[in-house]
């Protein structure tokens, strides 16, 4: 645990009855980072930011958040933390401007310019009803109650679910305009690649209850290689090649991606004689899919150092 | 300053490298000149909304690659060009650009001599441009 990290999650493990939702997850957010956090749906993401928030109880290990139990956080302490949920629900009976009274209320620190700014926006005025909005307005009106009170730390549950794509660049400007405070840390969860490549700098990938990945997103894109290699012939089998993720053969092409190469992948490749060889540079989203998809291999982990 | 362009993030090409790429582009066209200042950081992130510690990425290979300096506590300037590369490096990148000419010209069926006059042209229009901006790409020989 470093004392520069505002989330620190520490083996964490958690049932919903006999069922494991996240199992032996550890990971730590640095202070000033804007980090995604990516998995496919139903991998215990909301599970996971719960937990670390102390709405729900682990089964073993924790968390803290800065620095204080997660399972006892005072007031204070719950003060600094801005939490947009899944979903952005508001009271529909409520006039926008009675949305961002009622939150209010709830923080010793509001500040009316920010919470206007981001109304602004989104195209929002105080005396539309919520219940009328659409979907990309209502994340608006949620994320300006969200960042009124100025959180040290923003935590945002799939922010973008469901937004058009104005409404979606709108809420990354917002991310960004968050951050021109020195010290402010954003943790979010989504499914939007291109987005999290835009935003983040580092990205953790939960997978099938455990974390397969905490490293910078470029990190992610180079320990993931593709390669594509010609035969005059048949391509030969496959040999055995530490980290091969996914192989694909047709006539006389064999495509092979592989995780946190080793050094002589290379020359293991060349021995099979292929006419030529050329690396592929993959997309942020090819990477990922490659990494989680149905097919591939569940035994790697990056942390842009080695595997483990 | 006019640098403006988008990035797309869904590319195989890295955001970072998508930035040095249009810098070196403007520098080519003449859109940017020596001494000129590149925007800040932060400025440029919010325009492209990505990460400024992306764009902080992208000046430090331009500085790195001898296309911009940092001067400190005012920002980053296309400076004056300095060969920062090995002539082994210069001809690697080299050969790089003329094999996707050549592979490129190959696919759409233009002849040999059709592509060195299109080369030709090309290369004393982009000359002419680097040259009248005192730019740092137009080597005068």
């Amino acid at each position: 645990m470093s004392q520069s990290s505002i989330i620190d999650i520490h083996n964490l493990t958690k049932y919903y009855g006999k069922r494991l939702i996240v199992q032996d997850v550890s990971l730590s957010v640095p202070r000033g980072c804007i980090y995604g956090f990516l998995g496919r749906n139903g991998m215990g993401k909301t599970t996971t930011i719960r937990i670390f928030l102390g709405m729900e109880d682990a089964t073993r290990g924790g968390a803290t958040v800065f620095g204080e139990d997660s399972a006892a956080l005072r007031p204070e302490t719950r003060a600094r933390i801005g939490y947009l949920p899944e979903g952005h629900h508001v009271y529909g009976w409520m006039t926008v401007k009675e949305c961002g009274q009622f939150q209010a209320a709830y923080y010793p620190k509001w500040n009316q310019d920010i919470f206007e700014a981001v109304l602004t926006h989104f195209r929002l005025t105080s005396s539309m009803k919520a219940g009328g909005l659409s979907r990309g307005q209502r994340a608006g009106l949620c994320l300006a109650m969200t960042l009124a009170p100025e959180p040290e730390l923003l935590v945002l549950d799939d922010p973008a679910l469901g937004l058009d794509p104005v409404a979606r660049r709108s809420l990354l400007q917002s991310m960004l305009y968050v951050t021109r405070q020195a010290d402010r840390t954003i943790f979010f969860s989504s499914h939007l690649l291109s987005d999290v490549e835009r935003v983040a700098d580092r990205i953790a990938v939960l997978d099938g209850c455990v974390l397969r990945a905490d490293c910078t997103v470029d990190t992610f894109r180079q320990s993931l290689k593709h390669f594509v290699l010609k035969f005059r012939e048949t391509p030969p089998s496959m040999p055995e090649i530490p980290g091969l993720l996914q192989s694909f053969r047709t006539d006389r092409e064999l495509a092979v991606t592989v995780a946190n190469p080793a050094a002589d992948l290379e020359s293991r490749l060349a021995e099979l004689r292929p006419e030529s060889m050329e690396p592929v540079e993959m997309t942020l989203e090819d990477a990922f899919i490659n990494y989680v998809g149905e097919r591939g291999e569940k035994t790697f982990f990056m942390n842009g150092k080695e595997a483990k | 300053m006019s640098l403006i362009f988008s990035v797309s993030p869904a590319s195989d090409i890295p955001i970072y490298r998508q930035i040095t790429q249009r810098v070196r582009r403007a520098l080519v066209l003449g859109h940017l000149k020596v001494g000129e200042q590149l925007p800040a950081v932060r400025t440029l992130a919010e325009e492209l909304v990505v990460n400024p510690n992306t764009v902080a990425r992208a000046y430090q290979e331009l500085i790195r690659d001898g296309l911009a300096e940092s001067r400190s506590g005012i920002g980053v300037f296309i400076s004056e060009r300095r060969q920062v590369f090995s002539k082994e490096e210069r001809i690697r990148r080299l050969d790089q650009s003329v094999e996707q000419l050549a592979h490129e010209a190959i696919l759409l069926d233009f002849p040999l001599s059709e592509v060195q006059v299109a080369l030709e042209q090309q290369w004393k229009e982009s000359h002419r441009k680097t040259t009248e901006t005192g730019n740092p790409d137009g080597r005068k020989k």
